[in-house]
Parts: C-alpha cells; sequence; structure tokens
C-alpha cells in the first residue's frame, strides 16, 4: 500500500498536508448581515462592510462560531475558550479590506484526530493542527475583457473555517481519503455543505518528498485552492514526480506557491512573486477577544449527531455488517440514515446489499443521489417485508423494484397492480408442473435417469409457465416428487 | 443676529424653546458667520442649504410641539472624518477624492435623530495624523485668536477645523475625533472645550478608521455643560460597532452642579517634565489651587509609565494605521492613478493620495507588523500599554480624577515643526496616557499664555466615570473663569 | 535602529506606497530618527506583562445569522472610479 516514487536514486516518499477550507453552511456572512448564497449576480450580496467602505466595522456572526465550535469536537479537538481574530494583511484585487480578517496565534481549535480508512488497509489516525474561522476573499475574474481584471466581491466576507492536517499524509489516495471524510463529518455535523463544485470547500496542498528511510522534512510547495478530491490526489502525483526530479537532476525544490493546472496535468509557479509576503499579522482592534465559556462548549457537544466513526462501529455491532459495507454506508450521512431505516427490524445485511447493490446501481445509472431517490427508505424496506412474507419472490422483487426506481410507486401497490402475488397454492403449480413434464418426456427421463442438471432447466420452464410469479421452493418441491413419479 | 452666535448650545435651547429666535434664525447667522471667517479655512464642505432645510424641519417640530430634545435646531460642525449620507466626506485626503457615502456615521445619525444641524464639514489633519491641521490636503486651518507678534497659530489639530469654527463664533458646538489628544488639543489651542469620552462610550461606525483600539468621537464646545449637553445627544451602544460599550448613559447635564467638596484630585509627579514652559507650569499650579479652594482635596500620584506613553502610541496607532488604511487602492472609491499593472496602480495612487505625514505613518506600522520586528516593537508596545493602563488604575484607587496640563505649550506658529515630526509628538505627551488607557478626559480653556493665546488644563476620570469628570470640569471652567475672546470671529 | 533605503524600499513596497529613488534617502532618515525615539521602550521591563487585547473590558456582541444587508449594488458601486456590468475593474492581473 506504500506509496514510492522510484527514481534513479533510490525510492522516495511524498509527504502531504492539507489545510481544507470549509465553508460555513450561515445564511449571512462572517461578520455582516449579507447573503451567502451561490450563484447570484455580481456584487448584489454586499454590504458597506464587505465592500470596505471608510468606517465600516465587523460584528461576529454567532452562529458561525457555534458550528466552528461544533465542528472542532466532530474532530475530536481542543476547544481554545479564548480566541483572537487577527488581520492577515496583503494587496489583492478582491480582497476589499487590504487584509482577511483569520485567527492566526490563538486559533479556536486546536489539535485533534481523522481516522482515515483505506480498502485492505489498517485504520490510520491523521493529525489535525488546528482549525480557524476566516473571511473568504471576493472573485476575480480575468477572462472577460483582455484589459480588465473583474472584481466580484459576493464571497467577500462568506465565512470559512481552515482545517490544518499535520503533515501525515503519505499518498494521493490517503489524500483523497481524508477530504472524504472531513467532508463526511462536516455533512453530519450539517456545519458546510461540502459542496466542492460551488467551492464551498476546497484545499490547500503542501507537498514535499523524501528519501524512503529519511526522517525530517524537506521544503514543500503550497498549492493553493485545488477544488475537487480528484485534483487534489493529481496534483499531489504531479508535484511531487516533479520535485523528485528537480532533486535527481541536483536542484533544490524551493518554499513557493504553486497552482494546479488539470488541463496540462502539472503545477507551475504563481507569478514570480514581485514582493515577498510578509502578512503582518496583529490582533484586530476592530474585535475583541473571542471569549467562550466551557458551558457553552459542553452545550454545543451535548447536541452534536452520532459521527461517521461511532457509526460504523455500531453498524458492525449492531447490524453484523462488514467493515466494507459499514464504510460504505456510514459516508453519507443521508445513506446511514436511509439504510436504518431499512434495516430496522429486519434482515440488517439483506438491508445492506439491496443499498449498496440495487440501490446505489440504479441511482448511479440515473445519476441522482440518495436524497433525490425515486425509492424511499419506506417503501424499500416494504419491498424487504414483502420478500420475507413470501408474497413476492426475489426474482420478482427486482422487477418491482425497477418500476419503483421509474414511478416512485410504493412496492404493494405494483404487486397489487400487476398481479405479481407469489403463486403459493399447490394446485396452480402442480397443474403447470404436470404440462410441463406431460410435454417434455424426453427431459424427463434424462432427469430420471441421473442427470440433476435437467431440474434446474425444469425449474425455468415452471416459472415461466407462471409468469414468474411461483413460489421456487414449491416448485422444487413439487418437481422433485413428480418427477420422482 | 450677531448675539445669536455668541450663544452658548445650552442658551440657544432655551431661547429656542422660548421662541425667542428661530432654529432658521439660528441657522441663518450661523452660515453668515461661517462664511465670514471663510479664510480661516475650518471647513472643507459647507452645507447652507442642508442647514437650513434641516432648521426649518426643527421649527416645524417646535411648532408642533414636538422638540426631539436639547440638540434640535442646534447648528453644529462636523469633522470631516465621520460619513455623511450624501455629502462629500474627505478626511482631509486626496485620496478620498470625490468620495460620497451612502451612509450615515452612527454619531452623526444620532446628533440628526435629535434635530441637530450640521453646517458643513470641518477640516482635519489627514486621516488624523496630525496636532496642527497642517497635514491637511485642503491646506491648513487658522487659529482664530491672534498673538501680539501677528503671525498666525495653527489651531492643533486633528480637529483643527472644528475647535477654530467653534472658538470663531462660526458653530455653536463640532464634534471631533480624539485618537491620542486630538479633540482635547485644538480644544486648549483655541480656548475651546474638548472632551474625550471613555473609549466605546461613541459608536465608530461610519468614522473613517485611524487606530481603531484609539480612535473615539466626542464634543467641542464653548463651555462644560454645552459638552455635557453634546455627548448625550451622540453617545450610546452601536450594535453595528463591536467595541461599543453596552452601557446606558448617565445624565451628564444633571452631574454639573454636584460640586467638587470632598473630591480627590490626584496630581501626577510624572507630569511635571523637564521643559515644560513656566507658564504652562504656572497654570497648571492655579489649578490645583483652585481645586483646594473650592473644597477638593489634591493628592500626589505615580503614574510611573508616563514617559513611554507617546513611544508606545507611536508604534500602536501608526500599526493600525497601516492596516486601516490599505483599503485606499483605488479600486471602489476616491482617487485612481491609472498604472499599468494593479500593483503599479496601487502603487501610484497611494503615492500621490498620501501626504508626508500619512505615508510616514504607514511605512513605520508596516514596518513595526513586519516579520522579526513585530515582538520588539508591536507586541512590546501592547505590553508597555497594559502597564501605562495599569498605572491609572492604581491612581484611580486612591483619587477620583487627575488634574494635567493639556499641552506642553500654547498654539504655536503655521509651518513650524513640520521638519521635525517629533518635535510635532511631543505636542500630545500630556494627552496621549489616558488614549492608551481608553479613558475619558477633557480639556477646559483656563489661561491665557504671554502672548495672549488660550492655554487648557486636563482632567482624566476613571473609564464610564464621565460623570466625576463633568463635576470636574464645571468646576474648574467656573473657577477658571476664562472670559477671553478670539481675534477673528464670524461676528 | 537605523534603516537602510534597501529596507524602506521593501516597506514602501509591502505597502504599497511608490517612493522615488530621490527620496528613499531622507525617508530613511526620518523614519530612523523616529524608530530611534520609540526604542526607548526596550528599557521597560515587561516581563510577565500581558500584551493589551483590548481598552474595552467586556463581551464580545454578536449578530444573529440572518440576512439584513447586502443586496445594495448601487451604492456599492457608486463611487468606483471604475466599473462595468455589475463589477469593480482593474487593470488585469495574471496569475
Ligand atoms: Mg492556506
Ligand atoms: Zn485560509
Amino acid at each position: 500500500m506504500t506509496y514510492i516514487i522510484e527514481g534513479q536514486t533510490g525510492d522516495w516518499e511524498v509527504v502531504v498536508g492539507l489545510e481544507v477550507h470549509a465553508q460555513i453552511a450561515s445564511k449571512a456572512k462572517l461578520f455582516s448581515g449579507s447573503a451567502t448564497e451561490f450563484g447570484a449576480r455580481p456584487n448584489t450580496q454586499v454590504s458597506l462592510v464587505d465592500a470596505a467602505m471608510p468606517g465600516m466595522l465587523p460584528v461576529i456572526n454567532e452562529y458561525c462560531v457555534e458550528q466552528a465550535v461544533k465542528t472542532g469536537l466532530g474532530l475530536k479537538a481542543r476547544i481554545n475558550l479564548e480566541s483572537v481574530f487577527e488581520r492577515k494583511n496583503y494587496f489583492y484585487a478582491d480582497l476589499p479590506q487590504g487584509y482577511q480578517i483569520s485567527q492566526y496565534l490563538k486559533p479556536v481549535v486546536g489539535e485533534g484526530v481523522v481516522v482515515i480508512a483505506l480498502p485492505g488497509a489498517a485504520p490510520r489516525e491523521v493529525g489535525i493542527e488546528r482549525l480557524h474561522m476566516e473571511q473568504d476573499a471576493g472573485k476575480s475574474l480575468h477572462d472577460q475583457d483582455p484589459r480588465r481584471t473583474y472584481v466580484d466581491l459576493n464571497r467577500s466576507g462568506v465565512a470559512l473555517m481552515e482545517i490544518v492536517s499535520k503533515p501525515d499524509l503519505r499518498s494521493p489516495e490517503e489524500a483523497g481519503f481524508f477530504v472524504r471524510k472531513i467532508r463526511s463529518i462536516v455533512r453530519y455535523l450539517g456545519t458546510c455543505d461540502g459542496n466542492m463544485e460551488q467551492g464551498s470547500m476546497r484545499a490547500d496542498v503542501n507537498v514535499s518528498v523524501r528519501k524512503v528511510g529519511e526522517t525530517g522534512y524537506r521544503t514543500r510547495a503550497e498549492i493553493k485552492n485545488v477544488n475537487s478530491i480528484r485534483f487534489i490526489m493529481e496534483t499531489i502525483e504531479h508535484e511531487a514526480e516533479r520535485q523528485v526530479e528537480v532533486y535527481e537532476t541536483g536542484g533544490e525544490v524551493v518554499q513557493e506557491t504553486r497552482l494546479y493546472d488539470a488541463d496540462l496535468g502539472l503545477t507551475r509557479s504563481m507569478r514570480a512573486k514581485e514582493f515577498a509576503h510578509d502578512y503582518r499579522y496583529f490582533p484586530d482592534p476592530d474585535l475583541l477577544p473571542l471569549v467562550l465559556s466551557q458551558e457553552y462548549v459542553d452545550t454545543i457537544a451535548a447536541t452534536l449527531p452520532e459521527l461517521p466513526d461511532d457509526k460504523n462501529a455500531r453498524f458492525i455491532s449492531d447490524y453484523g455488517l462488514s467493515p466494507y459495507d459499514a464504510g460504505v454506508l456510514v459516508a453519507e450521512r443521508e445513506t446511514a440514515e436511509y439504510f436504518e431505516t431499512v434495516a430496522r427490524g429486519r434482515d440488517a445485511k439483506q438491508a445492506a446489499n439491496w443499498v449498496t447493490g440495487n440501490l446505489f446501481g440504479a441511482l448511479n445509472k440515473k445519476g441522482l443521489t440518495i436524497t433525490a431517490s425515486p425509492v424511499s427508505a419506506e417503501n424499500l424496506g416494504a419491498l424487504l417485508d414483502l420478500m420475507a412474507d413470501d408474497t413476492i419472490s426475489g426474482r420478482i422483487a427486482k422487477d418491482v423494484f425497477e418500476q419503483m426506481m421509474d414511478t416512485g410507486k410504493a412496492p404493494g401497490a405494483i404487486v397489487e397492480e400487476k398481479g405479481l402475488k407469489q403463486i403459493t397454492d399447490t394446485g396452480p403449480i402442480e397443474e403447470a408442473v404436470d404440462r410441463v413434464i406431460a410435454g417434455n418426456p424426453d427431459q424427463a427421463r434424462q432427469y430420471r435417469d441421473g442427470n440433476g442438471k435437467t431440474l434446474g432447466w425444469f425449474m425455468g420452464q415452471v416459472m415461466k409457465a407462471t409468469g414468474g410469479k411461483a413460489n421456487p421452493k414449491l416448485v422444487n418441491q413439487i418437481l422433485r416428487a413428480k418427477l420422482r413419479e | 443676529m450677531t448675539m445669536l452666535t455668541g450663544l452658548t448650545i445650552a442658551q440657544a435651547r432655551d431661547g429656542l424653546d422660548k421662541g425667542d429666535f428661530s432654529a432658521e434664525e439660528l441657522a441663518g447667522a450661523h452660515i453668515e458667520a461661517v462664511e465670514r471667517v471663510r479664510h480661516l479655512n475650518a471647513f472643507i464642505t459647507e452645507t447652507p442649504e442642508l442647514a437650513l432645510d434641516a432648521a426649518r424641519a426643527s421649527d416645524a417640530r417646535r411648532a408642533a410641539g414636538g422638540a426631539l430634545g436639547a440638540m434640535d435646531g442646534i447648528p453644529i460642525a462636523i469633522k470631516d472624518l465621520f460619513c455623511t449620507e450624501g455629502v462629500l466626506t474627505t478626511a482631509g485626503s486626496h485620496i478620498l477624492d470625490g468620495f460620497v457615502p451612502p451612509y450615515e456615521s452612527t454619531v452623526t445619525a444620532n446628533l440628526k435623530a435629535g434635530g441637530a444641524v450640521m453646517l458643513g464639514k470641518t477640516n482635519l489633519d489627514e486621516f488624523a495624523m496630525g496636532s496642527s491641521n497642517m497635514t491637511s490636503y485642503y491646506g491648513p486651518v487658522i487659529n482664530p485668536w491672534k498673538a501680539a507678534d501677528g503671525k498666525h497659530r495653527v489651531p492643533g489639530g486633528s480637529s483643527g477645523g472644528s475647535a477654530a469654527a467653534v472658538a470663531a463664533r462660526a458653530a455653536l458646538g463640532a464634534i471631533g475625533t480624539d485618537t491620542g489628544g486630538s479633540i482635547r488639543q485644538p480644544g486648549a489651542f483655541t480656548g475651546t472645550v474638548g472632551m474625550k469620552p471613555t473609549y466605546g462610550r461613541c459608536s465608530r461606525w461610519g468614522v473613517v478608521a485611524f487606530a481603531s483600539s484609539l480612535d473615539q468621537p466626542g464634543p467641542m464646545t464653548r463651555t462644560v455643560r454645552d459638552a455635557a449637553i453634546m455627548l448625550q445627544a451622540m453617545a450610546g451602544f452601536d450594535a453595528k460597532d463591536s467595541t461599543s460599550a453596552p452601557r446606558d448613559l448617565p445624565d451628564f447635564e444633571g452631574a454639573l452642579a454636584s460640586g467638587v467638596k470632598g473630591m480627590r484630585i490626584g496630581i501626577p509627579n510624572e507630569y511635571r517634565m523637564d521643559g515644560t514652559p513656566k507658564e504652562v507650569e504656572n497654570l497648571w499650579r492655579k489649578g490645583i489651587q483652585w481645586f483646594k479652594d473650592m473644597g477638593a482635596e489634591t493628592v500626589d500620584v505615580s503614574l510611573p509609565h508616563t514617559k513611554y506613553a507617546l513611544p508606545t502610541y507611536y508604534i500602536v496607532a501608526p500599526a493600525e494605521a497601516s492596516s486601516n488604511l490599505a483599503r485606499y487602492d483605488g479600486v471602489r472609491y476616491g482617487l485612481r492613478v491609472p498604472g499599468d499593472s494593479l500593483d503599479d496602480q496601487y502603487e501610484l495612487t497611494r503615492a500621490e493620495g498620501f501626504g508626508d505625514e500619512v505615508r510616514r505613518r504607514v511605512m513605520i506600522g508596516t514596518y513595526v507588523l513586519s516579520a522579526g520586528y513585530y515582538d520588539a516593537y508591536y507586541l512590546k508596545a501592547q505590553k508597555v500599554r497594559t502597564l501605562i493602563a495599569q498605572d491609572f488604575r492604581n491612581a484611580f484607587e486612591d483619587v477620583d480624577v487627575l488634574l494635567t496640563p493639556t499641552t506642553p505649550s500654547a498654539a504655536f506658529v503655521i509651518g513650524e515643526k513640520m521638519d521635525d515630526p517629533i518635535a510635532m509628538y511631543l505636542n500630545d505627551i500630556f494627552t496621549v496616557p489616558a488614549s492608551m488607557a481608553g479613558l475619558p478626559a477633557i480639556s477646559v480653556p483656563a489661561g491665557l499664555s504671554r502672548d495672549g493665546l488660550p492655554l487648557g488644563l486636563h482632567l482624566i476620570a476613571p473609564a464610564f466615570d464621565e460623570i466625576t469628570l463633568f463635576r470636574a470640569a464645571a468646576a474648574l471652567e467656573e473657577a477658571a473663569d476664562f472670559t477671553a475672546r478670539p481675534g477673528e470671529t464670524g461676528e | 535602529m537605523s534603516l537602510d533605503t534597501e529596507t524602506v524600499r521593501a516597506i514602501a513596497r509591502l505597502a504599497r506606497i511608490r517612493v522615488p529613488g530621490d527620496a528613499q534617502d531622507e525617508l530613511a532618515n526620518e523614519l530612523s530618527n523616529i524608530l530611534g525615539w520609540v526604542e526607548q521602550l526596550a528599557e521597560v521591563d515587561t516581563d510577565g506583562v500581558a500584551p493589551m487585547t483590548s481598552v474595552a473590558d467586556m463581551t464580545w456582541p454578536r449578530r444573529d445569522d440572518t440576512v439584513t444587508d447586502g443586496d445594495c449594488r448601487a451604492k456599492v458601486l457608486a463611487n468606483a472610479p471604475e466599473r462595468h456590468d455589475g463589477f469593480y475593474t482593474v487593470p488585469k492581473v495574471v496569475e
């Protein structure tokens, strides 16, 4: 499982740390009352505060603080009862204040830990360095005009949580799993919608390489603003290869900020920085230190939902699921809830098979998420019930399920409508069996001569003759008895 | 109508209530006065039409028996650091060229909601950085007080235009902002009352920021009573300012008559500084005697870190300013000097838009926050600041209020000290310590210098104890009985 | 502390204020004087002293998570020296 880059001079490993920016799922911005909704017309969700008009002042959105604390608790991290907002000073077109309000020396959340489980590998702990709150910047559009950059401040001031991992990740896959895990946790908590397409989650990726066996870290490059899990994995792959090559051709990796170019499949240095960065952090004098009480934190802790790891453990112990199935089912809170609704009071393994097999397959084909599933958890449960009480066979159940996917109807209604109820009266089955045997004397003889395979062929014929509705167990019994006659 | 401009706010309020004159007449008299003293350059923008409209509205309210309060119909001047909706706001800087805010600062909104009549926006040191009004892009303000030598004096700064307007009887009162002495020092230089409330009393929302942890709006008037009346109308909790104090306002004017019998007046040893002119020391000694005569007890106290307040200030204030002024980049408002690249545009705009003193402070502030220097300068200064605040807390265990001179000299000649920033900074040596601790303080005109220029005495009270401050100030005002008038007024 | 012109150039760049070459020496002088003067703070013993974070002694004020502002593009753009199609515009930025 170890990810090794084979170089000319030996084997290299990659060292990765991530800074995941997760947008807090709030209605209003971190320090102003403007809306945060995605996709609004340019500069229509901008207050005078967000546009940094002279004399405008920030006032913190309490809900955002609560979400940051909640996320910290979800990352099993230390909550700092006193944290401080600082100004990170730099000039940029979409940074109207000339500084970003962020947290620096005293973040609201300290060290924590996240467990990732790659298929076929033992679960591994990845350290969380910190989580801090900060404002997002606006957006620069460079391709609207040959001479101008257009600036939209709708995102300016939107609340972000920056979740910083320790440099504990050792492969592109691990990084991908880590981001998925973070996304899963924030979605469980409801603190971020995790929507990477809309920029609600993105990551700065810190990459360095070292010879296998080395213990220290070498110089890292930071690849900014990577906005999908696939790109995160690709960027690590390409950047690691680039660094190995730099070392192996006698060069040195320089600490710098790079961008991932997905079209070219490579990272490139951001325009040679004319000005060295010096952010001149200092506590924002417009804001007081953020002081929380332990009761406040405890109250939030009491509202925490069951998180994926705990749910995973419970699914294994309570439902007897395999670690793999449990992992798949808990990845999304909605999936886990769907599964539990189906499994409650029923055969949990069968429920798991239907959800991860038939349901996921069908949803995939339609390009739907589980929340948009035409088959509700209640209806899928009812379908399992129909099988359990022999109302329909497993085969019919598959047909019924397909129709449920297409129509959204309850399985009972479909069975009723289409007359799919299983035939459990022996009379009609015996009649069908007699007819099939009478019509196929050669095959009947073969069976009697000891060719057991013929039984399967007869089963098929009888099922066909009954429109698939005959109870297969009964068919089997009656066939054996009659063929032996 | 000359008489109307000589009134105090309290007298004007009573006259309006009694119907002796109308708000429109009062405004008209002041609009004429503003015109007559135009050569003082106290105003950047005059708003006579708005003033008359507001005055007529006030008269209509009064006629209907619904006056809004003590400030209803009172013509005042607004330091051009307060954003005023629909009216040019410059901060005395080239970089805010043409900026017309679509919003109104909380303090001016409070005053207007109380019926106050805005005569115009007054001149100031650029971004409130200065003690002379000579750093304004709109040119220096001339102090209405004439010295024997006939040379023009500065009105002090940064609220020099406001002070000059009040002293010259061109406004019944004005508002200023005080970061290190910018209300009190011009008060002393123009023979007016300048009051800096406790940090957090008046909202900073809509006030162009200089140094956020220090900036505080306050009233500038001709009497202590007027300052109390104005503060009442300006102050109060504002949910839009995170550093605004969630406290109820006491009745400031009601405190004035209480006297100082039995009050303990602290005299800080460390304010006796080498090089302070005799006339300033003598006035201070006089002040001490006045308080004794009125039945107060004077007590020597020690504020050991006093001498470090000014250097501390000149680290903290520029640091905050360097960041606060980063928004003036030519993108969303104000001056834009086109450049080949965005960075070019930033550099050219800010080089042309900022004057020398602002540039100096932004650069000092940038330096003291930069990597490798933060601990030695900014962090160190914030620690010393803690000690300065602690000195005051210790002193106030023992005394009710502190008495000091306001400035180390009377108003100086326009153009002086411009080539020596530190000499200029020393103007605020007595006012800065209270700023560093966020305490309320007031300058009361108390005497004249040899040259016939006004001098002030300075009182400092514990945080949020403006009541005690006003009590002591009213007594001091009465004892000093300062009746001298400047040579140039609009009357 | 005496600042050399190289440092002054670096600060000027950080602060995005163009200082013409012939003004750099004088500015270095001025800034050095001011820094030299404030450095008297070094003599104050601040061991164990917490830096002041706020002169105001109070709890942090908070806002509810409700949309109360924004949707005022005309106001936001009214003072812009240059704008287009509801955007602010600046000289082209190359990343
Ligand atoms: Mg980062
Ligand atoms: Zn960040």
